[in-house]
């Protein structure tokens, strides 16, 4: 299969671990202690944790840095549900719910997080930045200054979560009524479908009728009968 | 920025001159003009509210939000092979190639991949859903401009397309077919050979649309040095797929990340477009649908023996971790982040589409632009409303 690929260009270099930790070096330059904690998951990510204040900063740091193209911005809620995910057998024992509150890859101290995502399109290296977000005052810096496609995407993570984003001009609500209470994509809002007519797909779950416990003289079923 | 040509110039300064209007509010007494949300000439129900001076438009807000399935939610409460069902629906044009980069996402928190097998038919499936959606494209193209031809054309050659799809996945829309660790079924007996049949019929329905369409000389006065995007607005607004190469971005997803799907196998090339204009946008995709003609005929002649599925569990338990795959969907990056905290389904899964990004940018585009651009304009910046919404 690697004759396929013979062409008088080189195919161009894709990025290796090396280049992540300059990244990582090159940013603890430019921004300083601002990075709480840094994770390399060998030959695929990387992902930077920062502090809530150095938000904005790191942007412009990571564009000046070369990270000219702006992904995607959203949030994290690390609560675990505490309706499960609907899909328990009503019949059984109501579980014990889980509520301790881990945060995932780079940690964190908070339930609330906000990620994003930047690309370098010359180097082909992603990083995916990471800050907690404090109770008070619930809200980060916007980024709509340092890359405008952040603005819907802040509105959305806005009208979701409920973060704010200080300095973002315009916080209205994209998809639902302005009147609208509560913060769909949080763990303690209910998906109302659910509370009200239990999954269908539960019989999936149940386990697998045993083949040789079929009895012998059970009739015989037809192909394509239904 | 590139160099611009006098009526790239024109046109930016118009831009400029709105914003500058807007800004010191000198304005006359203007008039808002809301097109949609089932306007036929917007693909489903956008809505944008413009406030016009005269003939130029000096504001335009587009109103998304009449379709949002919240996704992103339900996801909480799926299973991992349940969620493929709900992703196929985001982009309803180009399905398969929206199970695949979650597929990849959870494949890569489980550690597992797809035999070779599976990888190339996964890359065919892939590139035809980019066939299907991208000629739709190319014939609506026309109607928005009042042709009617082209798109009698795209749906007719489109459906060749489908009926692969249907062929070997059993849904013309919803294939449903991508499966962690594999696909669901091999190909069907004479599949090959039909898929081989069928290129050579939508290569040459390719030069059918560039002698009707983007030789045409009302289409290019419409289209050329209308709505230009510059490289840096449009990698800060996060354009992604053909909408940056036309503005001279020279990145692809398919191309340059590590990923496992076999572009590699194939000797095709990335199109980029100096211009950044609506017809460099056009083009591409134009030039696109070719390129997918292309690696789907090099791989079928490539497909491995082997398996097509790969051992995994009967009930999928993905590790706790969090993973992005984003691949080159038909409109452009489309990523998962998914975390999962070692359950049976994911934690959270944050959905990047290609056209949230790409429609976000259309109140700094449509700026400065006259009434009849602003369709142009929309319809070469192509976006689905599924995409936008989730």
């Amino acid at each position: 299969m690697s004759d396929a690929t013979d062409t008088d260009e080189q195919p161009p270099a894709l990025p290796g671990d090396g280049l992540r930790e300059g990244i990582i070096d090159d940013l603890r330059n430019r921004i300083g202690d601002a990075i709480v904690d840094t994770h390399i998951t060998p030959n695929d990510d990387l992902w930077i944790r920062v502090q809530t204040d150095a938000w904005r900063q790191t942007a412009e740091a990571l564009k000046a840095a070369g990270f000219t193209f702006f992904s995607f911005i959203s949030g994290l809620d690390w609560m675990p549900s505490p309706y499960g995910k609907g899909e328990d057998d009503p019949t059984a024992e109501p579980k014990e719910p889980d509520t301790e509150i881990r945060q995932g890859v780079t940690g964190g101290d908070t339930r609330f997080q906000v990620f994003a995502r930047l690309v370098d399109l010359d180097r082909h290296v992603g990083v995916t930045i990471k800050a907690d977000v404090p109770d008070e005052p619930f809200a980060v810096e916007s980024w709509t200054t340092v890359f405008a496609g952040a603005n819907w995407h802040e509105r959305e993570c806005h009208e979701m979560f409920g973060i704010g984003f200080n300095g973002h001009p315009d916080l209205r609500n994209m998809y639902l009524p302005t009147d609208f209470e509560g913060y769909p994509l949080r763990k303690d809002f209910p998906l109302l479908a659910r509370m009200i007519k239990p999954w269908p797909g539960i019989v999936d779950v149940e386990p697998m009728p045993v083949q040789d416990e079929a009895p012998d003289d059970a009739p015989a079923v037809e192909d394509g009968a239904s | 920025m590139t160099n611009l040509s006098d009526r790239q110039q024109l046109s930016y300064i118009a831009s400029q001159a709105a914003d500058a209007r807007l800004n010191v509010e000198l304005e006359t007494e203007g008039m808002t003009l809301n097109i949609g949300p089932q306007h036929p000439a917007t693909h489903g129900t956008l809505r944008i509210i413009c406030r016009l001076d005269g003939e130029q438009v000096i504001w335009a807000e587009p109103s998304a939000g009449y379709m949002h399935r919240g996704y992103e939610k339900l996801t909480e409460v799926r299973t991992f092979p349940q969620v493929t069902t709900l992703v196929n629906r985001i982009d309803w044009l180009g399905s398969f190639a929206n199970e695949v980069p979650f597929i990849l996402a959870s494949e890569k928190l489980m550690g597992v991949e797809a035999p070779p097998r599976a990888q190339v038919i996964r890359t065919i499936l892939f590139e035809l859903s980019r066939i299907a959606n991208v000629s739709l494209f190319l014939g609506d193209l026309g109607v928005q401009m009042g042709a009617i031809t082209p798109v009698f054309l795209a749906f007719r050659d489109r459906e060749y397309v489908l009926n692969l799809i249907e062929g070997a996945t059993g849904g013309r829309f919803h294939p449903n077919f991508d499966r962690i660790g594999g696909l669901k079924d091999d190909l069907p007996k004479g599949w090959i050979d039909e898929t081989r049949q069928t290129m050579v019929k939508l290569r040459k329905f390719c030069d059918i649309i560039e002698d009707l369409l983007f030789g045409n000389e009302i289409f290019q006065s419409r289209m050329r040095g209308i709505g230009i995007i510059p490289a840096d607005v449009a990698k800060d607004y996060g354009l992604s797929g053909a909408n940056l190469r036309a503005s001279g971005v020279d990145y692809d997803l398919r191309r340059d990340q590590d990923i496992a799907l076999s572009y590699d196998m194939a000797d095709w090339k990335v199109w980029t477009h100096p211009d950044g204009d609506s017809f460099a946008r056009c083009w591409i995709r134009l030039q696109e649908t070719r390129e997918s003609c292309k690696i789907v005929e090099q791989l079928l002649d490539q497909i491995p023996a082997g398996p097509i599925m790969t051992k995994v569990p009967r009930i999928i338990k993905v590790p706790e971790g969090e993973a992005w795959v984003s691949t080159e969907n038909p409109l452009g990056e489309m990523g998962y982040y998914v975390v999962s905290k070692g359950d049976l389904g994911p934690f959270r899964v944050k959905i990047r589409s290609a056209s949230f990004n790409n429609i976000s940018i259309v109140p700094w585009a449509l700026k400065g632009v006259y009434v009849p651009d602003i369709i142009t304009i929309l319809a070469s910046l192509y976006f689905i409303l599924g995409d936008i919404d989730r």
